[in-house]
């Protein structure tokens, strides 16, 4: 019985462990779909080091902060929400079409699991 | 902050707020202010005022059946529909509708690329695709043909379309509403209609002959009011193998007169693309002498401190696709009709690179002359690396612009439009004392559409007053621009909709018989005006009353 429980717990961990790791790859696909184009790494227009958003954040944190989105370790689905939704600076807000809410959670697990992977 | 259509009773609207509900699913109609908040202009002039441009509902259709639904619906309680897209329409008034209270239709879930084809050359999309959308169907289906994009990539190829957006490649794809091929529109009764060949059912060339037989309605569509796009069809260039570039300078102010002549001849034998013009006495403005001259236009001054400053006064960026050695001869070619034209004219190499060009090449600043261009746009590769304009940048660190707004005036296509224009402009900044910079005698056009030239109306605001008094009086300011503009003849060829009734008034021909005209279509077709009321100016019969309401 002890045994059989375990083996429960292991397909059980294991089957959260898959759907994170689907999440973390959904989160990836919209991230560059979406956010990367401004906020990932990579030499921004006319000669700039640097995409737009990642500069900006760059010269808000003065390297308080890392620049760049995908090495952030405070970047929940409730911040990732607030950002999207109501929008920053000259970032606009982006609508329920654009960014549902399950692909919020999706960015906040891949950005969870980048930012883990860039402290490694 | 609910707010109803206009006209619209509680419980009329909440009667057809089910009967969305029903038609696109209960996920996909948004009421709270937290969601409709994402609906409304960033740059809005009028933000939080009580005559904001905003939505009382969005509605997400998935289908071209889920689009008659909705159009239906609203027909029935009398509801304005304001349909959107993909991308974010930066300067042009975001997602606002032009009568508060309409219903946001809103298009970025059907984003389907339908046909991408590289062989025959052209693609049929629905409104949500995005110009990055399609540039990666291309990559990861490794196919031969380019988009042609604007700067900012998120954009909808059919929603850029719509509002007559450029590109930066070739002159025929650069225009991105005269690149279309035929048409689906939900009709303002609900019915779907398709243009050209796309009305022949059995049709096999719905993208290849955009005429079909008889009127082609298809211009009403743009800036228009008359029906939802929900399928379109553009051309696509081939992917050439090779581009290169080279700079042209010419010495005196007037030799832009027969440099611009040359540059037409090359772009309309199409032997060239996008020809990128600007002054290298830029760099003189910080001078004092100069920048009196530039600003008051004293020609033989500023041609005098150019010769002395060892400078040229015009410049021209040209580039060209095809094989190496037809890229050559172009380039070639391109000296040999400006040398004739322009005795003491100049010229640079420029790069010659096989495409697709990679990242490096792409981001590279170390070519043989400093240059202006920006080399993603010119080789179709779609991105939003140009928002550093409006956003935190080392000069601009505490502050972003909240007040960009985009008005580009037409101008004739010939050196002595551009020299009398530039003088108009700063003439009607001084008029209505908003002095900066520019206008200036520097100022050069843009070659977006390949017949015409538009010139940014790049004047000074008062930037940094962004309180509700300073933008509604920057807005009036705005507002007697276009008016001097249209007593010069100068028309501009796309606003946001606080300013489309301006714009809308320059266009008065025959006691704007025009606009008439579009009316009485409207209402013969939309006899409830439901479909985008007051859209580039076309106010319906029920809600043309408001026709101007903006300016109060």
């Amino acid at each position: 019985m002890k045994l059989a429980m375990t083996a429960l717990l292991l397909c059980a961990s294991s089957g959260v462990a898959l759907a994170q790791d689907a999440a973390v790859e959904r989160g990836k696909a919209k991230f560059d779909h979406t956010c990367a184009p401004c906020h990932g790494d990579g030499p921004g227009d006319d000669g700039r080091a640097m995409l737009p958003g990642t500069d900006a954040l760059r010269i808000k944190y003065q390297g308080a902060l890392p620049a760049l989105l995908e090495k952030r370790t405070d970047l929940n689905a409730d911040v990732i929400r607030t950002f999207v939704r109501r929008g920053t600076w000259s970032m606009p807000p982006f609508r329920p079409t654009e960014l549902t809410e399950r692909e919020i959670q999706d960015i906040a697990a891949y950005l969870r699991q980048s930012s883990g992977a860039a402290a490694r | 902050m609910a707010i109803l259509p206009p006209g619209v009773s509680a419980e009329s609207f909440a009667s057809a707020i089910r009967e969305f509900q029903d038609a696109v699913g209960r996920d996909w109609v948004f009421t709270s202010d937290d969601d409709l908040y994402s609906y409304r202009d960033h740059f809005s002039y009028i933000k939080d005022q009580p005559n904001e441009l905003i939505p009382s509902a969005a509605v997400g259709p998935d289908t071209t059946e889920q689009v008659q639904a909705v159009v239906r619906t609203a027909n029935k309680y009398k509801i304005p529909l304001y349909a959107i897209s993909t991308g974010k329409n930066f300067a042009y008034g975001g997602p606002s509708p032009n009568v508060r209270g309409s219903v946001t239709v809103d298009l970025k879930r059907m984003n389907r690329i339908l046909v991408c084809d590289d062989k025959r050359h052209f693609a049929l999309v629905e409104p949500g695709v995005s110009y990055i959308d399609l540039y990666r169907h291309i990559q990861q289906n490794k196919l031969n043909v380019w988009v042609d994009t604007p700067d900012p990539g998120w954009g909808s190829l059919i929603g850029n379309a719509m509002d007559h957006g450029i590109g930066y490649t070739m002159g025929f794809y650069r225009d991105h509403f005269g690149a279309h091929t035929g048409m689906e529109v939900v009709l303002p009764n609900g019915e779907v209609m398709r243009t050209g060949m796309g009305a022949m059912p059995a049709s096999q060339s719905w993208q290849e002959y955009r005429h079909g037989y008889g009127p082609d309605p298809c211009g009403l569509f743009g800036q228009g009011n008359f029906g939802i796009v929900t399928k379109m069809g553009f051309r696509l260039m081939p992917a050439p193998e090779h581009w290169r570039n080279g700079l042209v300078t010419v010495p005196k102010r007037e030799d832009l007169i027969p440099l611009i002549e040359a540059v037409n001849y090359l772009c309309d034998l199409s032997m060239c693309g996008e020809p990128w013009y600007g002054s290298p006495l830029m760099g003189l403005m910080g001078n004092t002498e100069f920048r009196d001259a530039a600003m008051s236009f004293n020609e033989s001054a500023m041609d005098r401190l150019a010769a002395s400053a060892k400078l040229h006064s015009w410049q021209v960026e040209l580039q060209f696709y095809g094989s190496e050695r037809t890229t050559l001869a172009n380039w070639e070619y391109a000296k040999e009709i400006v040398a004739r034209k322009v005795p003491g004219a100049r010229f640079t190499d420029g790069e010659s690179l096989k495409t697709p060009l990679t990242r490096e090449q792409i981001a590279s600043t170390t070519g043989p002359y400093p240059t202006n261009m920006r080399r993603n746009i010119t080789q179709g590769v779609p991105g939003l690396g140009i928002w550093y304009m409006t956003g935190r940048t080392e000069n601009n660190p505490n502050a972003w612009n909240e007040t960009h707004i985009g008005l580009f005036s037409l101008i004739g296509r010939s050196g002595e439009a551009v020299l009398k224009a530039q003088k108009d402009f700063a003439d009607v900044a001084r008029k209505l004392e908003m002095p900066s910079l520019f206008p200036n005698a520097l100022q050069t056009p843009v070659n977006w559409y390949q017949f015409a030239f538009l010139m940014g109306n790049g004047f000074g605001l008062g930037r940094g007053d962004n309180s509700p008094a300073g933008k509604l009086a920057a807005t009036a300011k705005l507002r007697e621009v276009l008016r001097e503009n249209a007593a010069l003849g100068y028309g501009d060829y796309r606003a946001p909709p606080i300013l489309q009734d301006d714009v809308a008034d320059q266009y008065s021909f025959n006691d704007f018989v025009l606009r008439r005209f579009t009316e009485q279509l409207k209402d013969a077709i939309d006899p409830n005006g439901i479909i985008s009321p007051g859209r580039a100016g076309i106010w319906p019969a029920p809600f043309r009353s408001m026709r101007g309401g903006m300016r109060s």
